[in-house]
């Protein structure tokens, strides 16, 4: 066998032509996604709409989700009065907890903290239930009886994401502040009438709708990756618990990428 | 109603990637006849018939509904001759979400309009025809067996009367007894609304039983069809090895 020979070996990727096919995908992938949404969107904002669907979708995403996004907020509001309490001390401004947790929350926590919740609640659940939809052929079945699945399937979940994320923000929003002020006025020695009072003074409507804002963006991209993914998903098991992964850490992903992309275009940093 | 064939496919062409799977396929069925289409595993019964239904768009060739061509159609015209056809798909495919009756009355209740009351009586009235008890109409799939998911598959296909039927694989996975019960039904039920057929299998004694015409799908082209009474006697070494079972002979086995 000669061993000059030209060929690259399989199993040897070569770097540059890994990172061309791999950046070649990755626009693919955006552009399907792209398409994908557009068509979404779409149907979600022209007749015909299955109202049954978008309310069965709407106790799904956002019902079932107020245990998680509960807890979840307590608990991020208790961390966080304690470290700014503990942090701020080191520079005897430990008075301002409450203005601090009311503001984080509001604005980044909340928000992104239920986002990133429903991302591995909701998003990998709608991309397992849709991906088994499709290797079991019932998206077919669906086309086969005259129902379009972007009307039938895709626009109620995205309609009951884009609906039911406000609702859950401003629950976590609440939440999340009621545990910051539990860990201050039982731990820290805070007095409960001036936290609230603090908190109540130092909140502006502005921060409350950024964070709703990002909350409406949020609930699209959880609805949309699971469709997505469930939609593209391949045959068997495997096929359906990767398009959960796929669907979960793509919303991930985009949730926080969107965050930071509305922060800067919607917070004020001038005056 | 033009008198050709109902269903046309032209030099049907589709591949994934470099794998060929239909290869140039020519088929036709007309209108109140029973085609039988038969081919081992692999050998692209399902995508034939998916090409057909417009579930995937052939990269070369014509799909003909009813002297139209629908290849390319989207939307309405879509919807509209898919208001025509039934579909039993190989998996049943029913809406897990749903109760059998919903799933029965998808089409009625849906793009139909009908209301919740009739719609179910609708539903009711097709389990019947398929043998099977009002009892089933508010299960869901999940709750019943196999064989009675394809009956009520088969419900759902033939509910709002279409004009063509396919049948995947209708007997596949079924005991010979309720296949052979399926196969009744599905003679029964074609014969009652005077649809077309395409049926896909690789059972022999299903495509004795309900077959006016058999055709043989091979290397991603049709290369026998014929009356099903020929089938014995067809002369094609092809057709004679699947009709008898043989592992060894022109057509190898996928392993
Ligand atoms: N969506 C798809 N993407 C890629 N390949 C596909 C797809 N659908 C089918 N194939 C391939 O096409 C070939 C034919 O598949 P098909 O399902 O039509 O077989 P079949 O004749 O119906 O077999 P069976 O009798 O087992 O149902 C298979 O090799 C399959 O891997
Ligand atoms: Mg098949």
């Amino acid at each position: 066998m000669s061993n000059a020979s030209t060929k690259p070996k399989a199993g040897v990727p070569n770097p540059l032509q890994w990172l061309g096919s791999a950046t070649l995908g990755m626009l693919a992938e955006i552009g399907r996604l792209s398409i994908f949404t557009g068509k979404t969107i779409g149907a979600s904002f022209s007749p015909r709409w299955y109202p049954a669907q978008i309310i069965r979708q709407m106790i799904a995403i956002g019902f079932y989700s107020l245990p998680v996004v509960g807890l979840s907020a307590v608990f991020i509001g208790a961390a966080l009065a304690l470290n700014i309490y503990s942090g701020g001390s080191r520079f005897g401004a430990e008075q301002f907890v409450p203005n601090i947790v009311v503001l984080g929350i509001t604005r980044e926590l909340g928000v992104t903290i239920t986002g990133l919740m429903l991302a591995g609640r909701v998003s990998a659940g709608i991309a397992a239930e849709i991906g088994a939809m499709r290797v079991t052929e019932q998206i077919d079945a669906l086309k086969t009886l005259s129902a379009n699945p972007f009307r039938y399937l895709y626009a109620p979940r995205f309609l009951a994401g884009i609906l039911t994320l406000p609702i859950l923000v401003l629950i976590a929003d609440i939440i999340g502040v009621m545990g910051g002020w539990a860990v201050s006025t039982m731990g820290l020695g805070f007095d409960s009438t001036t936290y609230l009072r603090n908190t109540v003074d130092f909140l502006t409507w502005e921060d409350v709708t950024v964070g709703l804002i990002k909350a409406v963006v949020f609930g699209g991209v959880i609805a949309i990756l699971g469709c997505y993914h469930g939609d593209k998903s391949s045959a068997g098991a495997t096929g359906v618990g990767r398009a959960a992964t796929f669907a979960m850490v793509g919303a991930a992903v985009l949730i926080l990428a969107f965050n930071y992309l509305i922060s800067t275009l919607l917070v004020d940093f001038g005056s | 109603m033009s008198s050709g064939p109902l269903l046309e496919l032209k030099d049907v062409h589709k591949s994934f990637g470099p794998k060929q799977v239909l290869k140039g396929v020519n088929l036709d069925v007309s209108p109140g006849k029973s085609l039988v289409v038969l081919g081992g595993s692999g050998s692209g019964k399902s995508v034939m018939l998916k090409n057909a239904l417009g579930l995937m768009t052939p990269d070369q060739g014509q799909i003909l509904f009813d002297g139209d061509d629908v290849t390319h159609d989207q939307g309405k015209t879509r919807e509209a001759m898919r208001a025509r056809i039934g579909m039993l798909f190989q998996s049943a495919a029913l809406f897990d979400s749903l109760t059998v009756w919903e799933n029965i009355a998808f089409r009625l209740l849906n793009s139909d309009g009908l209301k919740r009351k009739e719609a179910k009586e609708r539903a009711v009235e097709s389990l019947k025809q398929v043998r099977l008890g009002s009892d089933v109409a508010d299960l869901t799939p999940a709750e019943i067996s196999g064989g009675m998911q394809k009956r009520v598959g088969l419900a759902r296909a033939i509910v709002s009367k279409p004009e063509l039927i396919f049948f995947d694989e209708p007997t596949t996975g079924l005991d010979p007894i309720t296949a052979d019960a399926i196969n009744d039904l599905i003679v029964e039920q074609t014969k009652a609304l005077g649809a077309a057929a395409i049926s896909i299998t690789h059972d022999m004694a299903s495509a004795r039983k309900i077959a006016d015409e058999i055709a043989m799908l091979f290397e991603g082209k049709i290369i026998w069809r014929g009356p099903a009474s020929e089938i014995d006697h067809s002369g094609n070494d092809h057709v004679d090895q699947f009709v008898h079972g043989r592992a060894d002979g022109p057509i190898q086995p996928a392993l």
